[in-house]
């Protein structure tokens, strides 16, 4: 393992810069709820180089372990995402997020 | 090594701005490729070689796939998509630049004196790789968490087969329940033969 001049603040840093920019997606996105989902991708990314810099810079394993787990349930939450949204599309003809206020009572 | 840190991470922030801020959902989703190949990058470079190819299997992989293809078949008209700029755009960014500056206060003030502690219980062996490293906790201390991992997968992937799946009226379909209950009393008479009348008891009804 080669740890250089570039510190574990440099990578919790860019993780938390990317953190913020998927944040961002999701709070400033008015339109499409396939964004919403990419955003929440990009913040797991952010929260995985989280895990993983921690793992390589403290010298545990147990990071990089549960890293594949959060990639697993991404996974899974991405797929479930991504049905519920062709079955809504299927019944509405549309996925834009003003169409979505029928729980709005 | 640190002029290619510096070169991922820039690209890995350049390429995920893009990702919010597409007009295109499929260039988003393809900037979003470019994210994950960058983070991938960055894994190598901090010496994570599993995970990072594990990420480009599972994301560039399967998931960016997987977006592909629910974008085009929503077959969403580009022109009507205007992007993320809406009206509340910077009250999103008010609040987004607010959470980074608290994520890396919190960052900076905290992990003065963060060292690697010597009596961890999963430590990095040396002489061992990484893939190897990550198998034998895997399957060893975390099988539990590594299981239910999978069960959720499994459970993940029926529910989406549920969800999408769809019974038109008119499509002629395999049943496999007829077909098993089919047996020799139900499907083959002996017709009589009655010599110059022909065969006595056929009946073209079925």
């Amino acid at each position: 393992m080669m740890i250089s001049e570039i510190s574990l603040e440099h990578y919790l840093i860019l993780s938390c810069l990317l953190f913020s920019i998927g944040a961002t997606g999701l709070f400033m996105n008015r339109k499409s709820v396939i964004t919403i989902l990419m955003a929440i991708e990009l913040m797991l990314l952010a929260v995985n180089l989280n895990f993983v810099a921690f793992s390589i810079y403290l010298e545990d394993m147990v990071g990089q372990v549960f890293s594949i787990i959060v990639l697993s349930i991404a996974a899974a939450e991405v797929s479930i995402g991504l049905a519920i949204l062709v079955l809504y599309f299927r019944n509405r003809g549309s996925i834009e997020i003003e169409d979505i206020n029928q729980m709005k009572g | 090594m640190a002029i290619f840190f510096y070169l991922f991470a820039s690209l890995l922030v350049f390429s995920s701005i893009m990702v919010i801020s597409s007009r295109n959902p499929v260039h988003a989703v393809l900037w979003l490729i470019v994210t994950f190949c960058n983070g991938s990058g960055l894994m190598v470079l901090i010496g994570a070689e599993f995970l990072a190819m594990m990420l480009i299997i599972i994301y560039v992989g399967a998931v960016a796939v997987l977006f592909l293809f629910v974008v085009m078949m929503l077959n969403m008209n580009s022109a009507e998509f205007k992007g993320i700029i809406g009206g509340e755009s910077s009250v999103g960014i008010v609040i987004a630049g607010f959470l980074f500056v608290d994520l890396v206060a919190v960052v900076l003030f905290s992990s003065k004196d963060v060292s690697p502690v010597y009596n961890l219980q999963f430590v990095v062996e040396p002489g061992v790789s990484n893939a190897s490293a990550i198998a034998r906790l895997l399957y060893t201390d975390f099988i539990l968490p590594f299981q239910t991992a999978g069960i959720i997968l499994f459970v993940a992937m029926i529910a989406s087969i549920a969800l999408t799946l769809r019974l038109r009226p008119g499509v002629k379909r395999q049943k496999p329940a007829d077909q098993l209950k089919k047996s020799k009393e139900n499907s083959l008479f002996l017709a009589k033969n009655t010599g110059k009348f022909g065969l006595s008891n056929l009946n073209y009804d079925d």
